[in-house]
């Protein structure tokens, strides 16, 4: 699986170096519509050159190149196996490369043996579905963002949230407040209600497939991701922390059935150096075209 | 815009205040957790390294060599500055450090830290990679590569308009703890007014 190889390697280069269209129309957005001359400005000038240059020199957009996150939309019949090894094989050589920096430690020793590759990395989730179409999406979330995440199991006392999606705002915009100044925001959020905890986290995650412009189908719930932007953007939190009127850029939500005695609300939060790309691929492996 | 050059003096350092932005030029060190929990234990500084006046960057650069055998700085964003919070503030007082580079701001005891010893904390724009690493021009030195590893060595670094913000001055004042009273704030007016749905 030559071709594969190449293409899931090219994959790993271009998330690495790019922020997708739709992210940075949203972040070219919020510089316009920050004060001139404000803190929160020159951060954004900073993020927006910081984009052009990672993309001109194709290097990491930031040092930090997360945890590695494929989801692969797959037909019946798709050897998951041999394109598991595939995609291994593609992180270890694409760290080689510089297009993903040394960034998988063992959890029990502390050793880096500097592939990327070990136990739960990188991370693929495979989907069947009935088309013959193999799409490979990739998301490298970063450590920073990752550790401002929250779960909350409603009712939660401190914020006052009942179970009902008054609750879920609450908690959420908790979420916003506390991530503050940490994980590099302006940020995204991605969020379940619902689920088991582990659920819920993994479902909150997949949330960073959705384009930023795109409208959530359950109106409930497409009402909700706009007030939660918009009342955290009157927070006046700002890019950095450092104040000002864009705290977040976006919010998708999605709901996950849950067992009557749970109620969870799992919040995961990407930074403005939001990496997510896909390909489609042809039967021989090659890149037929791009998904963002 | 203020140009800062190294070494700090105590009174430039005085004249920040919270919400000045910066441009550094002259010598930086990196440290992160390993240098600071080493030089909290009483560890001495190598041979050829003096913070007195200095600023310390937590950041664990990407460094190549290149085909003539030369250092390069690739990419060169701040790193979380919360883990170094139990022993900033040692280390500000006893080898005069007068700024702090990083992200996310820091605790209690680096504010007071700051304000006692005259040290600033300057926020660079995590993520920033890129934009950071163009205005590292030349790495001097490093130092405790082989006992830390390179994220976490001492890489003496040559920068010039190193753009950052100041958040902890030397006055008691920060940045991060008035953001988050305002932010808390307006949240509390907001689910107090906003309709039950
Ligand atoms: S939170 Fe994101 S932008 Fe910030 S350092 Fe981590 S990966 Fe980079």
């Amino acid at each position: 699986m030559h071709s594969l190889l190449e293409s899931l390697i090219e994959l790993i280069r271009r998330t690495s170096a790019e922020v997708p269209d739709d992210v940075h129309r949203a972040i070219v957005g919020s510089l316009e519509n920050e004060k001139k001359g404000t803190i929160a400005e020159s951060a954004l000038k900073i993020i927006e050159r910081n984009i052009d240059l990672a993309k001109r020199k194709s290097q990491p957009l930031c040092q930090d190149t997360g945890s590695v996150l494929f989801y692969v939309d797959a037909p019946i019949g798709l050897d998951q196996i041999t394109f598991a090894e595939t995609a291994r094989e593609a992180v270890k050589q694409a760290t080689k490369k510089g297009y993903l920096r040394q960034n998988s430690v063992d959890s029990l020793t502390g050793k880096n043996d500097g592939t990327n590759c070990g136990p739960g990395a990188p991370t693929l989730h495979f989907h069947q579905h009935r088309s013959p179409d193999l799409q490979v999406r990739l998301v490298l979330k970063g450590g920073g963002c990752e550790n401002v995440g929250a779960q909350y199991s409603l009712p939660d006392e401190a914020t006052g949230a009942n179970r009902d999606l008054n609750g879920c705002r609450r908690v959420i915009l908790d979420a916003v407040l506390q991530a503050q100044g940490k994980g590099c925001g302006p940020g995204i959020l991605g969020v379940c209600i619902g689920g088991d905890r582990a659920t819920g986290y993994e479902w909150s995650k997949t949330q960073f497939l959705r384009r930023l412009d795109d409208v959530n189908p359950v109106p409930e719930l497409a009402a909700l991701e706009q007030e939660i932007v918009k009342t955290s953007n009157d927070l006046g939190i700002g890019p950095m922390g450092f104040g000002g009127k864009t705290t977040l850029l976006g919010c998708k939500i999605v709901t996950a059935n849950r067992v009557p005695a749970s109620y969870f609300v799992s919040v995961s939060y990407m930074c403005w150096a939001y990496r997510r790309q896909g390909i489609t691929l042809d039967s021989s492996g090659a890149i037929q075209g791009w998904l963002y | 815009m203020i140009s800062l050059t190294t070494p700090l003096t105590a009174e430039a350092v005085r004249n920040l205040k919270v919400g000045d932005e910066v441009f550094i030029s002259g010598i930086v060190c990196t440290g992160r957790d390993a240098v600071h929990k080493y030089l909290h234990e009483g560890g001495a500084l190598p041979e050829g390294v003096n913070l007195s006046g200095g600023i310390i960057y937590h950041c664990g650069p990407v460094v190549i060599k290149d085909a003539a055998g030369a250092w390069k700085v690739v990419a060169a964003g701040p790193t979380t500055s919360t883990r170094e919070e139990p022993y900033q503030w040692q280390i500000i007082r006893d080898h005069q450090v007068r700024g702090v580079i990083g992200k996310g701001g820091m605790g209690p005891r680096t504010q007071a830290a700051c304000k006692e010893y005259g040290c600033v904390y300057l926020h660079a724009v995590g993520g920033a990679a890129q934009v950071l690493a163009e205005c590292v021009k030349r790495v001097r030195n490093v130092y405790f590569l082989e006992k830390f590893g390179s994220p976490e060595a001492i890489w003496e670094l040559e920068v010039e308009n190193f753009p950052a913000v100041v958040t902890i001055d030397a006055h008691g004042r920060s940045l991060h703890e008035e953001v988050f009273k305002a932010s808390n704030a307006a949240l509390s007016g907001h689910i107090a007014s906003a309709p039950a749905h």
